[in-house]
C-alpha cells in the first residue's frame, strides 16, 4: 500500500531521500540527463509521478534545485531529469556520473492534463530547454498512441546548435499522425528547418483548432505570443496549458519565492491552465 | 469566546507572572531594549515597560515616560509573535556523506520549550492566525512551526494606546483581542480584568488570586478599547482591495513610490504575516556534513525572484508592487482575507516613512 509504511517515510516534508545515479547521458554541450533510482526500496516502491511534475534534487554541501521529470510514469523506479548547466548546483551536478548519490524529494506540483485531454489533438509548443518538461508528454502520448489524435511538436531554439535530441525529432517526424516543426532564431549548417521565432511555425501546424489541447513551455514572451496567435486562430484559452518557471526553494508552498500572483508555482503549477495565470503574465514582474 | 474570570489587583501582577512560569515554562514578556519594546524572557514584573508610551510616526519610533502606573500603555514594538513560531533562522536537516559517497539525511530535532507570552496584541493574534493558515493548513504542515506554535500559551492585553501608525480598526483585527488567546487582560490603573479564551486559559485563571470584576469596571475597560479604535487616524480604503489593485497594476504610483523606496526589506522583516524564507546550505569545513537552513527572506531582494536566466522583479517598482499586491490583493485568493492586520509596523520601521495606507489610498483613489 502506498504511503502506509510510516517508518520509511520522511517525517519532515523538507527531508530528502538518497538517490543513486544509474545513468548519465550527454544530450548536447551543457545539457545532460540523469537517470535516478531511490536507494531505499520502500521509498522506491511508493514513488509515483505524473508528467510535468518536478523533483527537488540536492547536492551535498551545495543545495537543491527544482528539475522536471522527463521519463515515463509507467516506470517510476527510474526517474530521468534533463538538466542544463546554468548555476552553481547544476554545474556541479554535471560532473557526476553513475554510482554517485544525490538527494531527492518529490514529486511536486501539478503536471500536464494528459488524462483529461484524451481523444484530442495534442500540440506542444516549446522554446529553448522548455522542451524538457514536454518531452515527457511526447513519450507519454507515443506510448499510448490510440488515446490521442494528432501529435504536433513545435520547438524553437535560439541557435540551431542549441537543439538537443535532433535525432529524436527526425524520428518523431516520420511517425503517422505526427508533425514536427522546428525553428531557430539563428540557423546553422545543415539546418533544414525554419528560421525565426517558434510562433512563425503555427501557420504550418496541422491540427483541429477547435479540439486541440495545446501545451507550452519556454520563455514567457514566447508563450504570450503563442497564446495570442493561437487565440487569433480560434483556439480557446481553455485549451491552453503552460508550464511555468519561478524560483522554487522549498517546493512545499511555504517559502514564497514562486508566487505568480496568487498561485504558488510549486503547488498549483508548474502546469497551469492559461486562464489561471494570464492576468499575471500580462504584467511583467509577477 | 472570552469568559470573564475576575479582577487581578496591580499589586498581584507578579503572581500572574509566577503562575505563567510554573512548571518551568519559559515566560516571554514586553520590556525595553535599545529604546524599543521587545518580547524577551521575563523574570520579574520590574522588567515590564512601566509608565511608557510609544510615539510612532512614519519612519519614527520613540518611547516616552508618562504619568501612569500601567505597563501595557504602548501599542507595539518591532517584533510580533512571528519570531517565536517562524524562526528567523533554523536548521531543517543535516546531510552526512560517508567515505563511499552514501548520503544520510538527518532531521533537526530541536527541542521546543513550553512558552508563555504576556502582552500579546490583537493585531499579532490575527497575524498568528494567518501564519497558522500558511504553515499548517496546506498540503505539507510545517513540523517546526507546529512544534513552536503548540508550545505557546498566549496572554493578550487589549490595546488602549494605539500609535499614530496603527490601523487595526480598519482591518478588523483590533484593538480588542477577540480570539486566539488563552487569557486576555484589560489593563486599568488599579489592575486587570481577566478573561479566558481556552480551556487551558480557564484552568490557568483558577491559579490566580482574582477578585470579582465589578460591572462598572468592565464597562469602563471596554470603553477604553472602543476609544482606542475610534481614535485611530489611519485606515485602509477597504478590507478587500483585490479588485481595485488588480485593475491598477500599471498605475504610475508604483514608479513614484519606487523613487522613495530603498528596497531594504525592513517592512517585510517587521511584518507579522510575511512568510518568505530562503533555504541555504552551510557545509562543514571537512565536507562530510552539511546543514540545510531556512532563514527569513524578503521580496525586496533581487535574489527572491532570480531564475537561471533572468530576474522576474529586477527593479523596486515591481518589488514594491509584489509586496503590496500580495499583502492586500492576492492574499485574498490564497487565504480568504487580506494579509494586513493593521499593526502599522511597516510604516514605523520604514527608514523613509513609506505608509502602506497612504499608498493604498493613492492607488485606489482615481479610476485609471
Amino acid at each position: 500500500m502506498r504511503g502506509s509504511d510510516m517508518s520509511s517515510q520522511p517525517v519532515s516534508p523538507y527531508l530528502p531521500s538518497e538517490a543513486e545515479i544509474v545513468e548519465r547521458v550527454e544530450e548536447s554541450p551543457g545539457v545532460f540527463t540523469l537517470s535516478l533510482r531511490l536507494t531505499d526500496p520502500q521509498r522506491r516502491e511508493n514513488y509515483a509521478f505524473q508528467p510535468g511534475q518536478f523533483n527537488m534534487l540536492g547536492l551535498h554541501g551545495l543545495g537543491e534545485v527544482p528539475i522536471s521529470i522527463v521519463s515515463d510514469p509507467r516506470r517510476p523506479d527510474l526517474i530521468d531529469h534533463t538538466v542544463r548547466e546554468v548555476g552553481r548546483v547544476t554545474r556541479a551536478m554535471a560532473a557526476l556520473g553513475p554510482g554517485d548519490r544525490i538527494g531527492l524529494r518529490g514529486p511536486y506540483g501539478r503536471g500536464w492534463p494528459l488524462q483529461e485531454v484524451r481523444g484530442r489533438d495534442v500540440v506542444l509548443i516549446t522554446g529553448g530547454l522548455g522542451c524538457a518538461p514536454v518531452v515527457s508528454v511526447i513519450h507519454y502520448v507515443l506510448r499510448r498512441r490510440d488515446d490521442y489524435r494528432r501529435l504536433v511538436i513545435l520547438q524553437g531554439v535560439k541557435h540551431s546548435a542549441d537543439l538537443i535530441w535532433r535525432d529524436r525529432y527526425q524520428e518523431w517526424a516520420g511517425l503517422a499522425d505526427t508533425q514536427v516543426l522546428l525553428a531557430a532564431d539563428v540557423g546553422g549548417p545543415e539546418w533544414a528547418w525554419g528560421i525565426g521565432p517558434v510562433t512563425t511555425l503555427l501557420g504550418q501546424a496541422q491540427f483541429d483548432r477547435a479540439a486541440a489541447a495545446v501545451m507550452m513551455c519556454g520563455p514567457e514572451p514566447m508563450m504570450r505570443a503563442a497564446g495570442q496567435a493561437l487565440e487569433e486562430q480560434g483556439v480557446g484559452e481553455e485549451s491552453l496549458w503552460l508550464s511555468m518557471e519561478r524560483n522554487m526553494q522549498c517546493a512545499l508552498g511555504h517559502c514564497g519565492h514562486c508566487q505568480l500572483g496568487a498561485p504558488f508555482v510549486c503547488r498549483e503549477g508548474p502546469v497551469f491552465p492559461y486562464a489561471e495565470i494570464r492576468t499575471y503574465l500580462e504584467h511583467r514582474g509577477f | 469566546m472570552a469568559r470573564l474570570e475576575g479582577f487581578l489587583a496591580r499589586s498581584l501582577l507578579h503572581e500572574l507572572i509566577a503562575a505563567l512560569g510554573a512548571g518551568g515554562r519559559r515566560v516571554i514578556g514586553p520590556q525595553v531594549r535599545d529604546g524599543a519594546v521587545v518580547y524577551e524572557p521575563l523574570e520579574s514584573e520590574a522588567q515590564l515597560p512601566h509608565g511608557l508610551h510609544d510615539v510612532q510616526a512614519p519612519g519614527r519610533y520613540r518611547l516616552e515616560q508618562a504619568d501612569t502606573p500601567r505597563c501595557f500603555a504602548w501599542a507595539d514594538g518591532p517584533q510580533a509573535l512571528k519570531p517565536l513560531v517562524f524562526s528567523p533562522r533554523e536548521r531543517l536537516w543535516t546531510s552526512e556523506r560517508a567515505e563511499d559517497g552514501a548520503l544520510r539525511f538527518r532531521e533537526s530535532a530541536e527541542s521546543v520549550e513550553p512558552t508563555a507570552v504576556l502582552g500579546v496584541r490583537a493585531c499579532d493574534l490575527a497575524a498568528l492566525a494567518l501564519q497558522d493558515q500558511h504553515f499548517l493548513e496546506g498540503t505539507f504542515p510545517d513540523p517546526s512551526y507546529r512544534a513552536r506554535r503548540e508550545s505557546l500559551f498566549l496572554v493578550a492585553v487589549h490595546c488602549t494606546h494605539p500609535a499614530d501608525t496603527c490601523f487595526c480598526a480598519s482591518t478588523g483585527d483590533g484593538p480588542r483581542a477577540e480570539a486566539g488567546f488563552d487569557v486576555a487582560l484589560h489593563e486599568l490603573d488599579g489592575g486587570f480584568i481577566v478573561s479566558s479564551g481556552s480551556p487551558a486559559g480557564h484552568a490557568f485563571c483558577g491559579m490566580l488570586p482574582l477578585s470579582e470584576a465589578s460591572a462598572d469596571l468592565c464597562v469602563s475597560a471596554e470603553a477604553e478599547v472602543d476609544q482606542a479604535a475610534a481614535g485611530q487616524q489611519r485606515s485602509l480604503p477597504g478590507q478587500d482591495l483585490r479588485t481595485p489593485l488588480m485593475q491598477r497594476l500599471e498605475h504610475p504610483r508604483w514608479a513614484e513610490v519606487a523613487e522613495r523606496c530603498l528596497s531594504c526589506g525592513n517592512c517585510t522583516a517587521v511584518c507579522p504575516t510575511c512568510f518568505c524564507h530562503a533555504e541555504v546550505e552551510l557545509p562543514d569545513i571537512d565536507g562530510r556534513s552539511s546543514d540545510h537552513y531556512r532563514q527569513w527572506d524578503s521580496c525586496f531582494t533581487e535574489g527572491h525572484s532570480r531564475l537561471s536566466g533572468f530576474v522576474v522583479r529586477p527593479d523596486t517598482r515591481t518589488r514594491y508592487r509584489q509586496w503590496l499586491v500580495h499583502k492586500l490583493a492576492t492574499w485574498h485568493d490564497q487565504y480568504g482575507r487580506s494579509g494586513c492586520v493593521g499593526c502599522g509596523r511597516c510604516v514605523t520601521w520604514c527608514p523613509v516613512g513609506i505608509d502602506i495606507t497612504e499608498e493604498a489610498h493613492a492607488l485606489c483613489a482615481d479610476r485609471t
